[in-house]
């Protein structure tokens, strides 16, 4: 079933190409882009079942053996991620349908949009370091075209800034990778893994590896190096924040995630020691960031940097458990994250404002849309029965299981002040009366919105809602493909042996 | 003739982030070009500097000091791709001072602009108005240190 990988990566590909030639209206292109994301998520859920089933599958390029061609290689946290990045994939385009205007369409919108899928995809599934980096490439140019996309003053200001900050992150990475290659002679991950353990010279290993925590930590917008994120995402159009707001960082965890577990095995601890303070930092400094602002956008801007927090706290605390809550919340979170900006992107068209001073009233005048951001944020902030619930539940349970308590502390301290902000978005813009000067503005466009917010930006949301709500009730499948995931990433050897071992992968057909 | 390559590297380097560090924003570009010449050269340094022998493999097997030819790969990669980068950010450099009226980095903060900030009358405070209060407030509280313009 090796196929699958290049499926998956081929699919988004030759989607955006043929978004790119097809000269029909902004409708036809839409539907062509949805229509790719759908078939990627089915590509990517058989890939997942066929990971599932059979373990790890990987694909030599070109059928060059393995150290020396480029790999593909999915385990179950690729396979997941691929799958969770396609379902956005999915919502955002159709979501893009209304809400991106003619002029961003003609601009290339849509293939864009499936570029930088394309990226995201290649960047989980690619197991050679310099591929990496060229999928990196492939996403950072995507999303550098639709930042600046029918672009006015401040959203280019905010395009200056993501752009000049992530290219020195990509030259960092670029010279990390190539001091690696002078250490070790290879750029496979799976290779390094060995290549770099022997290194004579360990010294040089922990500097090298220092650099690629600072160039993926730029693009995961951790602690002291996210101030590009809150500076540009809220200037986006709604769909294209979203898409950026759910995936883009991740993939920044994820290659945190590979490189400090598969290319460098730290024996001292002093790396997962500064991940671990790094990433409760960037809690705290995420959440209160959220609290000091007053426009939704920015709110939400600065939650995705908190919730990467939560996700680097496993590889901070390195147990099986640990891993598993980092991995279950990064799934969730991606999921929830998308929920929540296209739900902002509601509340923006029928208030006509993203800033909460301006808003209110919402809940009087759309009761059952209400109800969506309600659900959810309390999944965000972890209510049970709701899909952050567990998360948090198992990022505690692997707290308690290594007894550090004061990761308990900040993480418990959170999580609370994690409910103010979001609730501050309840009582402003959905609880309070609108706003006396906004009145008569506001309850005119409210008549007029109404009437704009059509099912095509209703039908993402509630689908999206329905997954999280799955989730939620019925943990355990994820729960499970989480716990698989963290041993994978945490025990290489069947990772080394997909790729390296000599023993052929069985080509086994597909359960039906 | 590896060791000239780190001191190039290292001299490029300097000279990147000095410029990098500056606030005008063609200056910033300038020295992210230096830079990422320093990146390619790590890359191609990295292999091993040989002198003209070609990386062919003869009847005999591979050539004696035959140069590695995989950073050179690599290396013509991620030309090609920091030549689009950089005439990508060099033409968003433009448009943005078309539009925004300047490159200094300073005063482009329209979208960092705090929502929350407003002035008596309840009014939202310009992007200038912004700076020039912060700077008051500052200079009011370190009244010795000039404050750099």
């Amino acid at each position: 079933m090796n196929w699958l990988l290049v499926a998956c990566l081929l699919t988004p590909m030759l989607t955006a190409i043929l978004a790119f030639l097809w000269s029909g209206s902004r409708t036809v292109k839409g539907a062509v882009s949805v229509g790719g994301a759908v078939l990627l998520s089915i590509f990517a859920g058989l890939l997942l079942w066929e990971v599932w089933i059979n373990g790890p599958i990987s694909a030599q390029m070109g059928g060059w053996e393995a150290p020396f061609g480029i790999t593909l290689i999915a385990d179950h946290l690729s396979a997941v991620l691929v799958l969770v990045a396609a379902l956005v994939g999915v919502a955002v385009s159709i979501y893009a349908l209304s809400d991106i205007d003619d002029e961003r369409a003609k601009g290339g919108f849509d293939t864009f949009l499936q570029i930088l899928l394309t990226g995201i995809v290649g960047a989980f599934l690619t197991g050679d370091l310099f591929n990496l980096y060229v999928w990196f490439e492939v996403m950072l140019i995507s999303s550098f075209a639709l930042i600046v996309l029918g672009g006015d003053k401040v959203q280019l200001d905010g395009a200056v800034k993501y752009v000049a900050i992530n290219l020195v992150s990509t030259v960092i990475l670029l010279t990390a990778i190539g001091l690696t290659y002078g250490l070790a002679g290879t750029l496979n991950m799976a290779d390094l893994n060995s290549a770099l353990a022997q290194h004579p010279e360990q010294e040089l290993v922990t500097v090298v590896s220092m650099l690629f925590l600072i160039a993926f930590g730029i693009k995961a917008a951790v602690f002291p190096l996210y101030f590009w994120l809150p500076a540009s995402y809220h200037t986006l159009p709604i769909s294209i924040v979203a898409m950026f707001a759910a995936l883009m960082t991740k993939v920044g965890v994820y290659a945190l995630i590979r490189t400090f577990t598969l290319i460098f095995t730290p024996d001292g601890d002093l790396i997962a020691y500064i991940i671990l303070v790094v990433a409760l930092l960037t809690m705290v400094a995420g959440i209160i960031g959220a609290i000091s602002h007053t426009n939704i956008r920015r709110i939400l801007s600065y939650h995705i940097i908190g919730s990467i927090g939560f996700m680097l706290l496993g590889l901070g605390l390195g147990s099986p458990l640990a891993m598993a809550a980092s991995i279950f919340y990064m799934i969730q979170g991606i999921l929830v994250k998308a929920l929540l900006f296209l739900i902002a992107g509601i509340i923006e068209r029928r208030g006509n404002s993203s800033e909460l001073s301006e808003l209110g009233g919402l809940y009087r005048s759309a009761p059952g849309f209400s109800m969506l951001y309600l659900f959810a944020a309390l999944a965000l902030i972890g209510i049970p029965p709701l899909s952050g619930f567990w998360a948090k539940l198992m990022v505690l349970g692997a707290g308690l299981e290594l007894q550090a308590w004061w990761v308990i502390g900040v993480v418990v301290l959170a999580s609370l002040l994690t409910f103010i902000p979001l609730m501050r978005i309840w009582f402003e813009a959905f609880w309070k009366a609108a706003p006396e000067d906004h009145h008569s503005k506001a309850a005119a466009t409210v008549l007029k919105a109404s009437s704009t917010v059509s099912m095509l930006q209703l039908g993402p949301v509630l689908a999206l809602s329905a997954v999280l709500l799955l989730i939620g009730l019925a943990p355990s499948f994820l729960i499970e493909v989480a716990d698989r995931s963290a041993a994978e990433v945490l025990n290489v050897d069947a990772y080394l042996e997909v790729v390296l071992g000599t023993v052929a992968t069985p080509d086994v057909e597909l359960k039906p | 003739m590896e060791v000239l390559f780190g001191v190039l590297a290292g001299v490029l380097m300097a000279g990147g982030v000095w410029l990098i560090l500056s606030r005008n924003l063609l200056r910033f570009l300038f020295g992210l070009v230096l830079i990422s010449n320093v990146a390619n050269l790590i890359i191609f340094a990295s292999g091993g500097v040989t002198e003209g022998s070609p990386p062919l493999i003869s009847k005999a097997g591979l050539l004696e000091n035959a140069a590695n030819s995989l950073p050179q790969a690599l290396v013509l990669t991620a030309i090609v791709i920091g030549f689009g980068l950089v005439s990508f950010t060099l033409t968003l450099a433009l448009r943005a001072w078309q539009s925004i009226g300047t490159t200094d980095v300073e005063k482009m903060c329209l979208s960092e602009q705090r929502s929350g900030a407003s002035d008596e009358q309840g009014g939202v405070l310009s992007c200038e108005e912004f700076t020039r209060i912060e700077r008051q407030v500052i200079a009011d509280n370190h009244p010795t240190e000039e404050i750099a313009r």
